[in-house]
């Protein structure tokens, strides 16, 4: 099914204090089921409006071009619509939501995902059975469940909320924005790990980052270079290594 | 200043008889008088209020069915202003109280009271003892109608009381209960009030804590009814190591406002007091907050806090927040915070891309916002029963 | 005895410090009589030799003063003021206005040398060659409610730049002065600005065309020194569109048995992509040790952003008066437009400070800062008093608000009083108050490391108050830290 996520000559602004600014333009990218693809780029090459973009958030105007998942015109969708679909976005920093309990967040969302794709609701039992073979899996403290989601969670905590998410959520697309975690070795292997653990053929991935370092743990099937909100660039994971040793400068004037 | 000419003033002053004096010279206040500049009280001021009618054992059931009651301790109903004997019971320890009460001077809704003062609650715990939970239920029934009930809780040394405190009712009429309060040595007084009258009801009231040595008054307030209400409350730390929480949660929607206003006043040193007020607003509601924190030269080493939030949530609703130190000590630490926005669009996208729907997520984040002040609340039992209170 | 108490009476035995700028200048008086009636606006608006439209102003502004009542709000406490007890005309006699810096009055040259103004405008006065470029702050000198010496007027003149007494810019740009006096403030907004309205004899004129950015700082320095006189003066300040101008205003009184009241009025506008920076360190002669004699300072100043994107910043070190009641605001009525509020205000012995800021957003996008540094000492109450109001239009905008008190002794009193309004859920506000005493860890901390109580205190209070300071144009900024020292003088604790 070569179809499976397909964004066609996406174009898309942000209103930067009363002035649009354009950050995607005519950005074409295709991920087939079952597998992993990586973007790179450089700071301010729209890596993170795309994943925003795809996810739903409102603050970004797509002003052209198409985005389908499964068929679906994605950017007709409301988020919680996309996730129920089976897309997930995992948050580089995730926002703290003070008051809101974890566990209880946790289920509400489980259970609105699963309502949606037809599936029978978790009863506090079963969901707090799968909840604890997770955190378990994950090395997590039951305390972090107690807790308000994210608020004053470390570094690690907070990826390893996002991979729990992942893994509750069984989506079937994740989209992983690690385009500044810098060199949190830990919070990177956390990532990979939960990615790692759902490759299927029913699975596929889109690993947003500018170090190569992520694709030692995920090893990519193909790897995309995004420069000024266009890929400019596709070719196989050894794209990665390249780009680690040269930098995009090669790529950016083979683009120009 | 006043609205002196107003039907409602003079119908006050002729049902009270001899002691309408003080009333009849303060008069009705205008938003022109710096304590009511947020909250008019237009509304009153042209109806003839009356004594009501007693209230029918149909529309006592009718009311009492309405509300969430906890299902332990004691309880006690007044109805139309009246002590209704055949539902009520105090709890086995309490005693009359009887003390006289200093009249709280300049507060409007303590003058009126103080005018057309009814009999109410009148009880006594005595030292060292605990008298559990007392349930207050207050109902109104009637067209163009008043009640003041006076209540007066005495806690001598060590003494311990939860006071539950709901009113509710039907019609066009005003609440304007009064709690003189005495909190003695190390004794404990928990004060939930839950505000849920009819939307053509106004409420206006006063309480009046004067806390002893190591006492604590521990109130919060839930404001969730009325088209018109205030709820005003007087703390007085008036010695050492007194203690005073003064929380309180609004939900205001509709064309209603509503309106904590406190003043904690320390008057001896080390006393410390807490306050945090969340309000909520949709519709065309509005919502004020007055806080005033003062502390006298003597009272130092005071520990005061106080934040008050409130959430927007549409384009008509207001809010006007005015919280105030006056602070006469140096050795004191004293702050306040206040913020007012909307929901956060970054948070509720997180929830909705986890695929919890919009409306649910904003429900989430709301009582979210919420939460922190009822936490507050120490009765496990009251926050649950606070928890449904505000959700249905 | 812990070392506050120490220190305190130790400094308390010291010295106190006099008012340094407490000097009367003996100069021949040109003075109205006492009293306020109709006449008097009428002989002030003759000695001015001002067109009729201003008459009929001051006229209207009068008839409204009378209809109003003296405010009771404010968190002061007077005996009441008899307006009919003070002189509403004083002028030094010579020619009405000096033309050229070698008119004015040696006395009056000597005056701007005790009040020690920092820029140096001495050598300009004198008549030094060459002084015009050496300093780059052009200064208008009020003098008892007169403009005496306005200096660069030629300089600025060729940017474009308007800068000259209030009277002058009636006579000489009556159509700018029409087109903006009152439209910021009413004549009849409050009690004092419609005094000030009817009474006014003199003051700044600021006009910066489309485009032009001020050369240089503009200074103003207001001298109360006939006896029993009231201040009535009254600034107007215009930036036209891609505007910017630095304003500084300066205040000094001498001593008195007497209080004597002084009512200005301050009008700020600026337009499209204008920037107005109004900077003011008033040192009014605060009173005696027991408040005697100090100046009444009730001050009505507020700017309007009418374009979009414009910026007023008012910044205010208010060490003197013995009372003063002034709230420098912002009306920010162009989309984007940018309102900030920069405020130390020491009190001592008896005086009482209520001062604050109105934030009014009436447009999209607007954001305005509020940083209130409040330091109580002796007998001193000094209050924050302030307004945030969003608008329904205001959509988007922002506040932020930080009031920070510090009290020193246990005789004074510091107050927070914010007034929050929103009718716009888009709109943000954020407020923060402290109130706190200045630590014995942090003394016993510097005093351990060589420094006396007095200069720990300086050093404290000084990065207490550092975030208003650093928004000072420097020269002001050291003369503010070396006030706030003197203020400060006899209270430590």
């Amino acid at each position: 099914m070569s179809d499976f996520l397909k964004i066609q000559g996406l174009q898309a602004r942000i209103d930067a204090d009363g002035t649009p600014k354009d950050i995607l333009k005519g950005l074409d990218l295709e991920v087939p089921k079952g597998e992993i693809h990586a973007i790179m780029g450089p700071n301010g090459s729209g890596k993170s409006t795309l994943s925003y973009v795809l996810a739903g958030r409102d603050d970004y105007e797509v002003t052209g071009g198409s985005a389908t998942f499964k068929g679906q015109d994605l950017l007709a969708l409301e988020p919680e619509e996309r996730a129920a679909l089976g897309l997930f976005l995992a948050f580089q920093s995730p926002v703290e939501l003070p008051g809101v309990n974890n566990a209880n967040f946790l289920r509400t969302a489980v259970n609105a995902v699963r309502r949606a794709r037809g599936e029978a609701e978790l009863d506090a039992v079963a969901f707090l059975k799968a909840v604890r073979a997770e955190t378990k899996h994950l090395s997590m403290s039951d305390d972090m469940l107690k807790r308000a989601v994210n608020v004053g969670f470390s570094g690690g905590e907070k990826k390893r909320n996002e991979v729990l998410q992942m893994r509750l959520l069984q989506p079937s697309f994740a989209i992983l924005d690690e385009t500044d975690s810098g060199l949190d070795i830990d919070a990177l292997r956390i990532v990979a790990e939960g990615v790692n653990s759902l490759r299927s053929p029913d699975f596929s991935a889109l690993v947003i980052t500018h170090h190569q370092r992520l694709l030692d743990y995920i090893v990519p099937d193909r790897v995309h270079v995004m420069a000024h909100g266009r890929i400019i660039h596709s070719g196989g994971p050894d794209i990665a290594k390249t780009l680690e040793k040269q930098g995009y400068t090669q790529f950016l004037e083979a683009a120009a | 200043m006043t609205q002196n000419a107003a039907p409602a003033l003079e119908a006050f002053v002729a049902r009270a008889a001899g002691h309408g004096a003080a009333l009849a010279e303060t008069g009705l206040p205008t938003r022109r008088v710096e304590a009511w500049r947020y909250t008019p009280l237009r509304s009153i001021a042209d109806t003839a209020w009356q004594k009501p009618a007693p209230l029918t054992a149909e529309t006592t059931t009718a009311l009492l069915d309405r509300l969430v009651l906890p299902e332990t301790g004691a309880r006690v109903v007044y109805g139309n202003g009246q002590f209704m004997d055949a539902l009520s019971a105090l709890p086995e320890v309490v005693r009359q109280a009887s003390e006289n009460v200093s009249p709280l001077k300049g507060l409007f809704s303590a003058t009126l009271n103080t005018a057309l003062g009814e009999r109410g609650l009148d009880v006594r715990v005595p030292a060292g003892t605990d008298a559990g939970l007392l349930t207050l239920v207050s109902l109104s029934d009637g067209q163009d109608v008043s009640t003041h009930l006076q209540h007066r809780i005495v806690l001598e040394d060590g003494a311990s009381l939860t006071l539950y405190d709901i009113s509710t009712g039907e019609g066009r009429y005003i609440a304007n209960p009064r709690f003189d309060i005495v909190v003695g040595k190390g004794a404990t007084l928990r004060h939930v009030k839950v505000q849920r009258e009819s939307l053509t009801g106004t409420h206006l009231a006063i309480v009046s804590a004067d806390v002893a040595e190591k006492g604590e008054y521990d109130s919060f307030t839930l404001n969730q009814g009325s088209g018109l209400a205030r709820h005003e409350a007087v703390v007085t730390l008036g010695a050492p190591h007194a203690m005073a929480h003064v929380n309180g949660v609004q939900i205001v929607d509709g064309q209603r406002l509503n309106d904590l206003t406190s003043m904690i006043h320390h008057a001896a040193p080390d006393g410390s007091s807490r306050q945090t007020v969340k309000t909520v607003l949709s519709d065309a509601g509005q919502g004020v907050f007055q806080g005033k924190i003062l502390v006298d030269r003597v009272a130092q080493k005071t520990d005061g806090y106080q934040m008050n939030q409130a959430l927007l949530l549409s384009e008509k609703a207001q809010i006007n927040s005015k919280p105030e130190l006056e602070i006469y000590a140096d050795d004191v630490k004293c702050s306040h915070g206040a913020t007012v926005g909307a929901l956060d669009d970054e948070q509720l996208f997180y929830l909705r891309s986890r695929g919890i729907a919009e409306a649910d997520a904003r429900d989430m984040l709301v009582r979210a916002f919420l939460i922190d002040a009822l936490d507050l609340v120490s009765d496990e039992g009251l926050r649950d029963l606070l928890l449904r209170s505000m959700t249905s | 005895m812990p070392a506050v108490t120490e220190t305190r009476e130790t400094v308390e035995k010291l010295a106190k410090s006099s008012y340094e700028w407490g000097f009367e200048t003996d100069i021949e008086m040109d003075i109205a009589p006492k009293g306020l009636n109709e006449e008097t606006v009428r002989l002030i608006s003759e000695r001015k030799g001002e067109p009729q439209w201003m008459l009929d102003w001051r006229l209207k502004a009068f008839r409204a003063w009378l209809e109003m009542e003296e405010p009771t709000w404010a968190h002061i406490h007077h005996p009441p003021i008899d307006y009919q007890d003070a002189h509403y005309f004083a002028q030094p006699k010579k020619k009405p206005g000096p033309k050229s810096l070698d008119e004015v009055d040696p006395e009056l040259l000597k005056t701007y040398a005790k009040l020690g103004i920092p820029l140096h405008e001495q050598a300009l006065l004198a008549g030094v060659e060459g002084a015009e470029e050496r300093l780059p702050v052009a200064v208008d000198a009020v003098f008892d409610s007169v403009s005496v010496a306005t200096t660069f007027r030629k300089t600025l003149a060729e940017a474009g730049v308007i800068f000259c007494p209030i009277s002058d810019a009636i006579r000489e740009h009556p159509e700018l002065v029409q087109k903006y006096l009152g439209t910021v403030v009413p004549v009849a907004d409050n009690f004092f600005a419609a005094l000030n309205s009817a009474v006014f004899t003199d003051g700044s004129f600021v006009y910066i065309p489309e485009g032009v950015r001020c050369p240089m700082e503009l200074s103003t320095y207001f001298r109360i020194n006939a006896r029993n006189t009231g201040q009535f003066e009254r600034t107007l300040i215009i930036a036209e569109d891609r505007a910017t101008v630095s304003y500084l205003e300066g205040c000094t009184a001498p001593q008195r048995d007497e209080n004597q009241l002084h009512a200005a009025v301050v009008e700020l506008v600026a337009m499209e992509d204008a920037s107005i920076k109004y900077s003011t360190v008033q040192n009014w002669y605060p009173g005696d040790d027991e408040g005697r004699g100090g100046i009444y300072n009730f001050v009505t100043k507020r700017g309007i952003c009418r374009g979009a994107r414009s910026k007023i910043s008012w910044t205010q070190v208010e060490t003197g008066s013995a009372i003063t009641w002034k709230y420098p605001s912002c009306v920010l009525a162009g989309e984007g437009s940018v309102g900030e509020f920069y405020s130390v205000a020491v009190t001592n012995n008896h005086q009482q400070a209520d001062t604050g800021t109105k934030m009014i957003h009436l447009a999209p996008n607007t954001r305005s800062t509020i940083i209130a540094k409040t330091i109580s000492a002796g007998h001193s109450d000094s209050t924050y008093r302030g307004l945030v109001r969003m608008q329904p239009k205001a959509r988007n905008a922002r506040n932020f608000t930080q009031c920070d008190s510090l009290l020193i002794g246990d005789q004074c009193g510091a107050h927070t009083v914010p007034y929050i309004e929103s009718r716009n859920m888009t709109a943000r506000v954020e407020h923060e108050a402290t109130t706190s005493k200045i630590s014995e860890d942090q003394l016993f901390y510097c005093r351990s490391r060589g420094l006396s109580e007095e200069d720990a205190v300086g050093l404290i209070v000084n990065g207490f108050c550092r975030e208003v300071l650093k928004e000072l144009p420097m020269e002001f900024a050291v003369e503010a830290q070396k006030l706030l020292q003197i203020s400060l003088e006899g209270s430590v604790g």
